[in-house]
């Protein structure tokens, strides 16, 4: 430990350099990592999106969407009876005066929302609808209002099951309400599930919530500027986050997440114009998308495969069920827990059922996929694995060309929204994985350095190679999380029944009333 | 009846002439009791980390407690050894709706000020909380320069 304290950060940074450097020179023994860490991780993997048999389906997505439609029933459409009051909250017409100065039901949701909101919006969405067509937009929205009820039971339970330090600070999350509710309700096996969790989590924090985004971070700027070593980004951004978390420089992460919700709103706000300013197609539009959720107008895969596509979407972009947002959540002060799962149900919303559908309209109106004039329906790439598109663009690239058909300089606000994006979903998921390893490790200056310093080598080691099998990895990492969410949620749903049912009535009496501003 | 005057302070010096301003007052009206207001200006509807919000409780605490002992003891303790009632309040919020929400629910009949000593481009933009105060407070406002 000693030794970590003494290492300055130019030093750290040029022993990083010169490892990177090295790395370089020897691309075999790269490779040959690659291949051992794929061949032991491989098993995880391919058990984690594993498909249904005989189908193209991967369970885990089929495991959250049953979960996200059981939530629903079990709470009678919590996300549509109680989308008013959500707002309501929000606005701060329930917020007590005497609590002004705690964290808000605004920056709760908005600092949940910075750590969805980002690649899965822009690129993701271009890749379900480049393969599955413009029905896959429907069971995205479907899969994203029936998440809504996922948000909200893991995020009620993230509150009400927190810990609450003497020096008034706050630990909460999935790791919490397994130990602390399993044991309360005399059910076995809660710190088991905790412990999994937690390890879970630490793993999706340093992969999906950190070297993905390094990765595509880098592209986006090698685009831009032409292509140079991964591992120049990865410095300069392991360097800030370093700066952040480490050393406390509080004016970057402000200014990001000043700047985040701004691109954000700058986003749907060109995806609106352009929509607009094609309002005559925008009919046409929603009759691709219903024609093609239900027959799939000669997709690839047809109408299943727009369905996979859709539901995967959705699942990977809003990440309900998985209880990464339970941890942003539980950091807010009230005596009402459920009013954080009723805010939290925006999330999905927000991430899924506007921004993605906004991005997935632009996609379809601006016809960059192509038609075959001849039967009406889409016609396949070379390959016959998605549509063909304008120019054969896919991912980013199609969500780029599509915007830049309007707006000429599109582009380049795009790609400094993905580098934001993907800056501040590395600094939401710091903070998860840190929540996870105190919870394992107990909590302490030291200790929590270790994970800092850890994380920010993986955004150099992100951004500096190609490393699928990791990513794969990270990936399975962050959908195993919902794995232990998930059965965790079946356990506990009925303490969040209990609360509901007390806290609707108490609304209906009057008990519960908005203050006069 | 107690008339219930307001003294806003910011924590500067013009925050004296406004006490100095409200004593002279009270001791014309007779009954009366000076209600000494700190305001630490917050927003519920900025963006913030999540480490931020997990600290943000702690945060608020030590705010509470900084505005308390250096700003409004010091004022409440000065004005009732020269022999006023006198009480203090502090709260988060917006200055001018703060103050004014305050003093509606106190009931008081008027609001004293220092002349802000804010300057800039907020200020050229979306006004000082003075003038913010004066134009939207539901009682009489005293701005002391």
């Amino acid at each position: 430990m000693e030794t970590l304290k003494k290492l300055s950060l130019p030093a750290f940074a040029a022993s990083l350099m010169a490892s990177a450097a090295s790395a370089q020179e020897a691309a075999g023994l790269d490779d040959k990592i690659n291949q051992a860490f794929a061949d032991f991780t491989g098993p995880f993997v391919s058990f984690i999106f594993a498909p249904f048999p005989g189908t193209g389906f991967p369970w885990i997505v089929g495991w959250l969407v049953i979960a996200a439609t059981v939530f629903s029933l079990y709470f009678a459409f919590v996300q549509f009876r109680f989308f008013g009051h959500a707002i309501s909250l929000v606005k701060g017409d329930y917020s007590d005066p005497n609590d002004a100065g705690e964290v808000s039901h605004f920056q709760a949701l908005a600092t949940a929302l910075s750590g969805t909101v980002g690649l899965g919006n822009i690129a993701g969405v271009a890749v379900a609808v480049g393969i599955g067509g413009p029905g896959a937009t429907f069971w995205m929205i479907t899969a994203g209002l029936l998440g809504m009820a996922s948000k909200f039971t893991e995020c009620t339970l993230g509150v009400k099951y927190r810990n609450e330090y003497e020096d008034g600070t706050v630990s909460g999350g999935p790791m919490y309400y397994m130990s602390k509710g399993f044991s309360e309700l005399g059910l076995p096996g809660g710190k088991i599930l905790a412990v999994l969790f937690s390890i879970f989590c630490i793993l999706g924090a340093l992969g999906g919530g950190n070297m993905f985004q390094a990765n595509q971070a880098h592209q986006q700027i090698a685009g831009i500027t032409g292509e140079y070593p991964g591992w120049i980004t990865g410095l300069v951004f392991a360097a800030i986050v370093f700066a952040v978390i480490v050393g406390g420089l509080k004016s970057i992460a402000r200014v990001t997440e000043k700047v985040v919700p701004f691109m954000g709103v700058t986003y749907v706000l060109a995806a609106l114009v352009i929509i607009i300013m094609n309002a005559d197609q925008i009919g046409w539009a929603f009759g691709q998308i219903f024609e093609g959720a239900f027959t799939g107008l000669g997709v690839a895969g047809g109408m299943v495969g727009a369905l996979i596509q859709g539901f995967r979407r959705a699942a990977f972009s809003n990440e309900a069920g998985v209880g990464s947002a339970a941890i942003a959540h539980s950091a807010v002060r009230t005596s009402e827990p459920i009013t954080e799962g009723f805010v939290s149900l925006l999330e999905p919303f927000i991430d899924t059922v506007v921004i993605c559908t906004m991005t997935a309209l632009v996609i379809i109106i601006t016809q960059q996929l192509i038609i075959d004039p001849a039967t009406g329906n889409y016609m396949l790439n070379e390959a016959g694995n998605a549509i063909a598109t304008v120019d054969g663009n896919t991912g980013v690239s199609l969500t780029s060309a599509a915007f830049a058909s309007a707006f000429s300089w599109f582009p380049y606000i795009l790609a400094v929204a993905v580098v934001l994006f993907a800056f501040s979903t590395m600094i939401s998921w710091s903070y998860y994985g840190l929540k996870a390893w105190t919870y394992l490790f107990g909590e302490g200056h030291t200790k929590e350095l270790v994970f800092k310093v850890i994380f920010c080598i993986f955004v150099v080691i992100g951004a500096a190679a190609n490393l699928g099998p990791v990513i794969d990895f990270s990936d399975a990492a962050i959908f195993a999380m919902a794995v232990v969410n998930v059965f965790a949620l079946y356990f506990l749903m009925k303490v969040v029944r209990q609360e509901l049912a007390s806290y609707a009535s108490r609304l209906q009496s009057g008990e519960i009333r908005k203050f006069e501003h | 009846m107690t008339t219930k005057i307001v003294i806003g302070l910011d924590g500067t010096e013009t925050g004296e002439r406004a006490i100095a301003f409200a004593k002279d007052m009270a001791e014309r009206i007779g009954s009366c009791e000076l209600l000494v207001v700190y305001v630490i200006e917050w927003s519920p509807f900025t963006f913030q980390t999540p480490e931020e919000n997990a600290l943000r409780h702690k945060r608020r605490e030590e705010e509470l407690e900084l505005a308390t002992a250096r700003v409004v003891n010091p004022a409440v303790e000065a004005l009732k050894s020269a022999g006023f009632e006198a009480r203090g309040i502090v709260r988060h919020g917006d200055v001018a709706e703060t103050l004014n929400d305050i003093t509606v629910e106190n009931g008081g009949s008027q609001i004293v000020v220092g002349r802000s000593s804010a300057d800039g481009f907020k200020k050229r933009l979306f006004g000082s909380s003075t003038q913010n105060l004066v134009m939207h407070a539901e009682v009489p406002v005293t701005v002391v320069n």
